[in-house]
């Protein structure tokens, strides 16, 4: 994906860099979204990741680089050429008008019947199940409710680009949950090219056909939810996406092996490194497989004691303290019955195993 | 990945990508252009020509500061100074005093009448300040009712007399300020207070008083601008003791001493910029006091306290409704005050236009009402929301028509529309200068009502709109001028009503057949006819009240209308009462 874009594509970048006075928000992006896909910028606030999607919309110039449209340079045309729709995080409903004609707004301009502007209306109304509301007042309406309304409005002249500016942040958790499945059917049933922005890990894995994570300014990792899980590319995003333990290590003579006190340990490999480089490993607690105590020593394999253990519902995740110096802490989640099973409490002590190909390996000082 | 070091702030171009210039940027920019037109034509050119004037002699000549050393070393012109700001702070402090004793009462105190005491104390706003001065006249001046029943001349005339008609005229100024800042407060406060063992003294020292500082302080500078820059009370009251306003008119129309008239002028700017900075750095350093999680303060009953603050309001509130009432009764009677017998000929006006300057007045305050409020709303919309490099100029420009005083305004339109050879000389004479003058004179109190509105709408309202293709100036009117409804009429009704009583900014500018009803209640009482001049007093008052509940109809319906879609959310600033 990184590299010059296909033409083709639905939105492609090319080099955007945008600064405010001094401070740098964006250093030089380039990326492709491809037509019908649903792709997230995730970053933690600050990471520019905003100012990338109005620089999109053209509610923001960038300093640098193009935005092209399926193939179309659109850097010079103010926002009302672009033809997208837009859903802001605080949806930006005109309090003034009810439902029904804040999703007709964007008809009314162009070239449409009033039968017809009322046919389209009813039809995104009957999209986000909101039919009956048609008449009230944005305020009589939910926050999710306002959320949908704001889509609708949005998705009512065909667009052929939706972007979505942190759309669910303002919601309660419940209603957050349902929404993403609403949205992203919504716009598998639309087949319309959507680019979302938001700060949650869990959002964007689950609604994401690709997500970009951004930090500082430029992208990090591109890829599919699965890939950026499983295959973080740096430690910023080990620790941005999903939990994530941190072992400081120097690479051991043997290739693919690290050193960790007195201890060595075998990881994913991969990295070209000299013997006693500072290196940073990383595996997630949900990777890190608890045992019954005792047992050989096998490799990656050792005791550990339970600091602490809390319990969250599905998984109860358990504060370690392995038998080795430089891994005094360590997390580990596992599923309530496999703890059950241990039948071990605060205190007690069990053998852990950190496989190495889910431990991960990289330079360390790559700032997390 | 790009090493984060290679893009720094150095490395990337200062200029932004170029959008190609739509239908939508050219009426935007439009409008940014008639905006600092329309402030520089009216408000910066004029008051640049004051100044100019101040630097030459009255046959045109450059003399430098000649004017100012005449001025500061003639000793009976320079006294002015002094005058103005002995009598100014005089009637700030009594001003603001007095009404904090009454805001106090009306919003912590379970006193009753508050209602009543409230509508009487914005009396004052609907008059003239000439008006509160013929009052003290007609009690205490050489043939008031007091003279002359008790034979005692108090000697009314002259800076005791300006001070007590200042301190009626400014009140409600004051009491606007302050039951707005008393008002704002958060009970928590007060209950942590009470329950760290604070007296009410010391509750008073520690929660109140730094709670209301800055609205203190802003009442102070309110009152203060008001007197040092009011014409009417000191005309009308001032006899021999002369002040810069009247200066200023003396030398103008007195003694057709031009140049003189400006360097008084531009000596009066100081004080009433210099208040106008002070009060803007005071208020920057205010932060929120109270937040969405306060609770209001419901007084508690304190019967000694709500008893003896009711005698206060009570006597306050007295005086003011006295004031207008004996306007009404000497307009109402033969020959005050020899002859009580009633009559309604006063009413019938034979000098100074009549009823045709009442008339002129109406259409005056109506168009400014109209023109001020579209622009104010129109000026704030172009700075708030069509963001460009001229925002801030036109920012500060539109701040500086509070600190002008309407003396200077007028003799500033003087210089500028009257100028022999200019263009702009087709307005004088003519009822639009006058709209004009007035629109200025108080621009600042509406912009900043307008921007206050508009920077409680959505930012990306705009934004939805361009994203589908609807220009903005449909959006402003379909959506941002509905919701910002409450504010425009609070803002027309400001522009009207102020309109219907200012004398300073058109004293200098009526012409025959464009006299105004304030000018008329001046040139009466010169002429002597000061039965007549409260006659028509009585008739601007009456204008003014009625049409203030006209707005509060119109007030009452807008709200209802709103209501459906607001969540009962915050009332619209009201300028008057």
């Amino acid at each position: 994906m990184s590299g010059p874009a296909p033409a083709a594509a639905a939105v492609a970048l090319d080099g955007i860099a945008k600064k405010f006075g001094a401070f740098v928000a964006l250093r030089g992006i380039t990326l492709a979204v491809e037509a019908g896909d649903f792709v997230c910028f995730l970053g933690p606030s600050g990471c520019g990741k905003t100012t990338l999607l109005r620089i999109i919309a053209g509610l923001e110039r960038q300093n640098a680089g193009a935005v092209r449209m399926a193939g179309r340079d659109v850097s010079a045309l103010p926002p009302a050429e672009r033809n997208y729709g837009i859903v802001f995080q605080s949806y930006a409903l005109f309090p003034n008008l009810t439902v029904g004609r804040n999703v007709a707004y964007g008809l009314e301009t162009r070239r449409m019947g009033g039968a017809a502007i009322g046919q389209r209306v009813d039809e995104l109304l009957t999209l986000v199940g909101l039919t009956r509301h048609k008449d009230k007042y944005p305020a009589q309406l939910s926050g999710g409710e306002q959320q949908r309304v704001a889509l609708a409005r949005a998705l009512a002249p065909s667009p052929s680009l939706l972007l979505l500016d942190e759309p669910l942040s303002a919601l309660d958790a419940r209603v957050r949950q349902s929404l993403r499945h609403e949205v992203r059917a919504l716009q598998r049933r639309l087949g319309v090219t959507t680019i979302m922005v938001t700060h949650d890990q869990e959002e964007a894995l689950t609604m994401a056909d690709r997500i970009v994570v951004m930090n500082a300014g430029q992208i990090e990792q591109m890829g599919v939810p699965k890939e950026v899980y499983r295959r973080p590319s740096t430690p910023f995003v080990a620790r941005f996406v999903g939990q994530m333990n941190f072992i400081a290590a120097q690479a051991s003579g043997r290739s693919g092996w690290a050193r960790v006190g007195t201890i060595e340990l075998r990881h994913q490999g991969g990295l070209a490194t000299t013997q006693g480089q500072a290196l940073t490993l990383a595996i997630r607690p949900e990777e890190v497989l608890v045992e019954p105590a005792g047992g050989a020593d096998g490799e990656n394999r050792m005791l550990a004691r339970i600091s602490a253990i809390q319990f969250l519902g599905s998984f109860t995740r358990l504060q370690l303290e392995a038998r080795a110096d430089g891994l005094e802490s360590l997390e580990s989640d596992v599923a309530d019955s496999t703890f059950t099973a241990l039948g071990v409490g605060e205190g007690g002590e069990i053998s852990i195993v950190l496989q190495p190909d889910a431990l991960r390996a990289f330079p360390a000082g790559a700032a997390p | 990945m790009i090493p984060r070091a290679a893009v720094t702030a150095g490395a990337i171009s200062d200029r932004l990508v170029r959008h190609r210039l739509g239908r939508e940027d050219v009426v935007r920019w439009a409008l940014v252009l008639a905006f600092a037109a329309i402030l520089y034509l009216f408000l910066l050119y004029p008051l640049a020509s004051v100044l100019w004037r101040s630097l030459l002699d009255n046959s045109g000549r450059f003399i430098g500061l000649a004017n100012y050393a005449r001025y500061f070393g003639t000793p009976v012109i320079a006294a002015s100074i002094t005058n103005s700001l002995l009598v100014s702070v005089a009637s700030m402090l009594i001003t603001v005093a007095l009404a904090f004793g009454f805001a106090y009462a009306l919003t912590r105190t379970r006193m009753a009448l508050k209602g009543m005491f409230r509508l009487a104390a914005m009396l004052p706003l609907f008059a003239p300040s000439l008006v509160q001065a013929f009052a003290l006249i007609y009690v205490f001046g050489n043939n008031g009712i007091v003279t002359r029943i008790t034979g005692f001349n108090v000697g009314i005339y002259g800076a005791k007399g300006i001070v007590l008609a200042e301190v009626f005229y400014c009140f409600p100024h004051a009491l606007l300020i302050l039951v707005a800042a008393l008002g704002a407060t958060d009970a928590r406060l007060y209950d942590a207070a009470r329950t760290l063992g604070a007296g009410p003294v010391k509750t008073f020292l520690t929660v109140t008083l730094p709670g209301i500082k800055y609205g203190l302080v802003s009442a102070c500078f309110v009152v203060f601008t008001l007197a040092i820059t009011d014409f009417g009370a000191p005309k009308a009251i001032g006899g021999k003791f002369s002040v810069m306003a009247t200066e200023i008119y003396n030398q103008v129309s007195g003694q057709q001493n031009f140049t003189m008239g400006a360097t008084v002028s531009v000596v009066l700017l100081v004080p009433a910029v210099l208040a106008f900075m002070v009060d803007r750095l005071v208020q920057r350093r205010q932060y929120a006091l109270v937040t969405a999680s306060s609770t209001p303060l419901q007084p508690e009953p304190r019967p000694l306290t709500d008893g003896a603050l009711l005698v206060y309001c009570g006597l306050l509130a007295g005086f003011i409704v006295g004031v207008f009432g004996v306007v009404l009764a000497s307009s109402l009677v033969q020959r005050w005050p020899y002859n009580f017998a009633p009559t309604l000929k006063h009413y019938a006006f034979d000098t100074a236009g009549g009823y045709q300057a009442l008339w002129n007045s109406i259409q005056v305050a109506a168009l400014t009402s109209a023109v001020g409020t579209a622009l104010v709303f129109v000026g704030g919309y172009v700075v708030e929301k069509c963001r460009t490099v001229a925002s801030g100029p036109l920012y500060l420009a539109s701040m500086l028509p509070v600190s002008v005083p309407g003396m200077v305004l007028g003799l500033a339109y003087i210089f500028t529309f009257n100028a022999p050879g200019s263009p702009l000389n087709a307005l004088y004479a003519t009822l639009a200068i006058l709209v004009i003058s007035n629109v200025i004179h108080y621009f600042t109190v509406g912009f900043l009502t307008a921007t206050t509105a508009l920077k409680q709408m959505d930012a990306e309202f705009e934004n939805v709109g361009a994203s589908m293709g609807v220009p903005f100036y449909r959006t402003f009117w379909r959506v941002t001028v509905p919701i910002a409804l409450p504010s425009i009429v609070a803002i027309s009704m400001y522009f009207f009503l102020n309109a219907m009583v200012t004398l300073s900014a058109v004293v200098f500018i009526v012409a025959p057949g464009t006299e105004l009803a304030a000018v008329a209640v001046l040139l009466m009482d010169d002429a002597g006819d000061t039965a007549q001049a409260a006659a028509m007093s009585v008739l601007i008052i009456a204008t003014g009240l009625a049409v203030r509940c006209l707005y509060w109809l119109l007030l009452r319906g807008v709200t209802r209308r709103t209501q459906a879609w607001t969540q009962g959310g915050a009332a619209p600033a009201d300028l008057s009462s």
